[in-house]
């Protein structure tokens, strides 16, 4: 830290800056390169129709959306520069800036905005973030009148990040599908950075925009985003310099090697509204897991503590129901099922299943997603171990691909599985479908694959999903997770180890609610 | 036997070759459990029923798999490997894109094998119990042994971490400018590494080979005339005994290149080298099929022509093959 007066000054700048997250009293400089590495492959750069971080950080910076989120949760002005939410909460008016041009040099309109929104209503994955919506209003180019069947307090959320970007009218209105649209390998944005070069799984190249609606902005002249194939050699390429920034870091090792790089900062912040939850989940149609003490006594035989700590390096956080800590919907758990054998056996007992052979109760399987053997696998192994102490005879089946594993537990076709399940940012898009009754679906991956259904719950959910007095929604989401925990359909253990890695010299880092999947016209390099 | 109706026989082969590869590839990938609309609903942190009928409609997955391969093998005899289920791009353009980097990361470590790998093995026949024949022999054995992306990776740890002196990964640095000639130098800078990985394993086979090749045929009669009639040492290893030595060198480099592009999988994938190897584990896993079979239609192309290239050099090496037809 500098002199008082100089911090003053940027205490001043964060003012009147509009999603600041300053670390360093410095002052932004121009110019520079970011270079960002990554294991994850985009399948191409329009998140309007492709969900998943791979598209959402480059995707960020080419489209701009109508607002951005501090990282106290607080929607901020961005290509709406002001918005209003009716009293009975069924219309938001976004009032469009009107210097905003997309990088062809057409200006950005209110009808823009209706397009993107009727095209990520009708093609992107987390349906429930615009179901609501009846039709969008242009009374005149720069304001858009969204109307809602019910009040919709999740659309603000949705409208920042990659969830709502503008995309052109005129070159995604051409009738052809917008999930192979050509231009979705080369996007027309307007967000701070322009499109230059996408190899696909290899790189993909960004430069300044020049006529960016932010005056000033961005800093930096590239962004350089690298596809590396291994998680160590993307390790080694932060900590010898190759890269300045590695977003979305999880094997705990190379966060506490990465950390004592001088270097380097390493931080979790940055991951709140993306909420990864590490979890079990159990199908509770089964014969054993139907019934909820043995649910809740396998919860109880897990050790979260030595979970985090012995096999997770302690680099994560304990995650102790749906929504994930950090999130203003966050409960803390009445019950956090700390480990108890004796509790676990007691329950097992009361619920009829007596030790047989082998001193065995009964039998389960447990299969794990392939592929990130710390979260998933160490776990499923452990927990083999620490039912056995309960008298649960446990199988752990490999999946040897992704696939293999979907085909399975979106088929019902499993007994436990542990699994990854993010929140999304407002619980409306990623929690309430683990939950809900009507979406146990067959088939379809991260639904409600536990077939759990709780009238009680979803009525709470419905409700907590159109309220828009902050208080009470807290209140409706605290009320279904006291329920959903004592329930537990799922047996929550942590939330990800998701740390950003960056150089000492890049200033703003993304620390906001969205952390790397924001723009990222504030970074600079010192 | 003419050699126009030697080509001609050949690829009519080739293509029934091929044939047989897209057949049988395209029905062991729609075996594999799970399809790829679960990896695109993976990608994208999930998905509603709607859009996976969406998706598998899109890309003809609703259909019975027979009519998926009719559809399939009509187009490709027309030259269209149809559009990746993964990327937003057609097949043809993936594959084009990844075969350079591929060819050169193989050509490199071929050619370094078998150079470095005769050497190593004419020296050791010099003196067969000598020290550098045992050291060879060492050498050659945990070479072969080692498991190729563990030599890759302790590679990478010791010149590009502890001594970095040589890029961690990727064919070129994307932040670097220049011409050119700048650009191909970054790349043969990038290529020391997984081209030696690559390599390593296969020296061995050259060296041992080499070795007992020239130990037969350093104890033959015409060697001893040679030797009697006063010919230099240097001369009757180099041109009497290692112009024989090398004819099974030449066949085994002929039928491993198959092989060294299946390495050429896991080196590229610990050097994050952009070419058909790692494209083809990550269609793999992502049940991309369309660039699956583009990629093993690619290779299949590749074997067969590498094949053809070791029969003609063959002639060119063995005068025998040349006049015996």
């Amino acid at each position: 830290m500098r002199k008082t007066g100089f911090i003053a000054a940027a205490m001043a700048m964060l003012l009147t800056a509009s999603a600041a997250s300053f670390t360093q009293a410095d002052e932004p400089k121009n110019g520079g390169t970011l270079v960002l590495g990554t294991t994850q492959k985009a399948r191409h750069l329009n998140p309007a129709v492709q969900s998943g971080i791979a598209t959402a950080v480059p995707g960020t910076q080419i489209f701009a959306t109508p607002l951005r989120f501090n990282d106290k949760w607080e929607p901020q002005p961005y290509l709406a520069e002001s918005w209003s939410v009716s009293d009975d909460g069924k219309s938001i008016t976004l009032k469009l800036r009107a210097n905003a041009k997309f990088h062809d040099g057409k200006p950005i309109t209110s009808e823009d905005v209706a397009f993107s929104l009727q095209t990520v209503k009708d093609n992107h994955p987390f349906k429930s973030m615009f179901s609501p919506v009846t039709g969008v209003d242009t009374p005149d180019p720069l304001t858009a009148v969204i109307n809602f069947e019910k009040p919709h307090p999740a659309a603000l959320l949705a409208m920042s990040s990659a969830l709502l970007p503008i995309i052109p009218k005129h070159v995604y209105g051409d009738g052809q599908d917008p999930k192979s649209h050509p231009a979705n390998n080369a996007p027309v944005g307007s967000g701070p950075f322009k499109f230059v070069e996408f190899k696909p799984g290899e790189y993909i190249i960004l430069e300044k925009n020049p006529d960016y609606f932010i005056e000033g902005r961005p800093y930096l002249d590239k962004i350089i985003i690298k596809n590396y194939k291994d998680l160590t050699s993307l390790a080694l390429a932060i900590d010898t310099g190759e890269i300045n920034m590695y977003p979305f870091l999880a094997p705990t090792k190379d966060i506490a090697r990465l950390k004592k790089n001088d270097g380097l900062v390493v931080t979790d912040r940055g991951y709140e509204a993306v909420g990864p939850i590490n979890w079990l989940a159990f199908n509770t149609n089964n014969q054993y897991l139907k019934d909820k003490r043995v649910r809740q006594a396998i919860a109880y035989a897990m050790d979260r503590d030595f979970i985090i700590n012995a096999l997770l390096g302690g680099q994560s956080k304990a995650a102790t129901g749906p929504v994930v800590p950090g999130s203003p919907f966050y409960a803390d758990a009445a019950e956090k099922y700390d480990v108890d054998l004796d509790k676990a056996n007691a329950m097992l007992d009361e619920a009829g299943f007596p030790r047989g052979d082998g001193d065995m109760r009964f039998q389960l399987t447990v299969d794990y997603i392939p592929g990130s053997a710390e979260l998933q696998k160490n776990v499923a192994e452990y927990l083999k171990s620490q039912l056995k102490k309960v008298g649960i005879d446990v199988e752990l089946r490999a999946s040897p691909d992704f696939p293999t594993w979907a085909k399975r537990v979106g088929g019902h076709d499993f007994d436990m599985s542990m699994d990854i399940v993010f929140n999304w940012g407002d619980p409306v898009i990623g929690v309430h479908r683990t939950y809900l009754c009507d979406n146990i679906k067959k088939g379809v991956i991260w639904s409600n694959t536990q077939s759990y259904c709780n009238q009680e719950v979803d009525n709470l959910l419905n409700e907590a999903g159109s309220e828009l007095d902050q208080a009470k929604r807290i209140a409706l989401y605290k009320k279904a997770q006291e329920i959903i925990v004592d329930d537990a359909p799922i047996a929550f253990i942590n939330v990800l180890p998701y740390h950003t890695a960056y150089s000492k010299d890049i200033g703003n880092p993304p620390l906001t609610i969205w952390g790397a999947m924001s723009p990222l016209d504030e970074v600079y390099i010192k | 036997m003419t050699m126009t109706l030697m080509v001609a026989r050949r690829l009519l082969h080739a293509f029934l070759l091929i044939l047989a590869v897209l057949v049988l590839n395209f029905l062991l990938i729609h075996i594999a459990p799970g399809d790829p609309a679960d990896v695109i609903a993976g990608e994208m942190g999930g998905a509603t029923e709607e859009m996976l009928a969406d998706i598998r409609k899109t890309y003809g997955l609703d259909k019975p798999v027979y009519v998926q391969l009719g559809v399939y093998l009509t187009r490709a005899l027309q030259g269209d490997l149809g559009q990746s289920f993964f990327y937003n791009a057609p097949v043809l353009d993936l594959v084009a894109g990844r075969a350079g980097p591929t060819i050169l990361l193989v050509a490199t470590a071929l050619l370094f094998a078998i150079f470095v790998g005769t050497m190593l093995g004419v020296l050791a026949s010099h003196k067969p119990k000598g020290i550098v024949s045992g050291l060879v022999t060492v050498v050659s054995v945990i070479g072969y042994s080692a498991p190729i992306f563990w030599t890759g990776m302790m590679l990478v740890i010791l010149f590009a971490w502890v001594y970095p002196i040589f890029p961690i990964a990727n064919m070129y640095d994307i932040t670097r400018g220049g011409g050119f000639f700048d650009r191909v130098v970054d790349i043969l800078y990038h290529l020391v590494l997984p081209a030696l990985t690559l390599g390593i394993v296969y020296l061995a086979q050259y060296a041992r080979l080499t070795r007992a090749s020239m130990l037969e045929i350093l104890g033959s009669d015409y060697i001893r005339t040679a030797r009697a009639k006063g010919v230099a040492e240097v001369k009757v290893y180099g041109h009497h005994a290692l112009r024989n030595a090398i004819l099974p060198v030449v066949t085994i480099a002929g039928l491993q290149f198959g092989s060294i592009i299946s390495g050429a999988v896991l080196v590229e994938t610990v050097f994050s080298w952009p070419g058909l190897g790692t494209l083809a584990f990550e269609s793999i896993l992502a049940r991309d099929y369309p660039t699956i079979l583009g990629i093993l239609f690619f290779s299949s192309l590749l074997v067969i022509a590498a094949n053809l290239i070791t029969d003609l050099v063959y002639r060119l090496v063995d005068p025998r093959i040349r006049t015996g037809g």
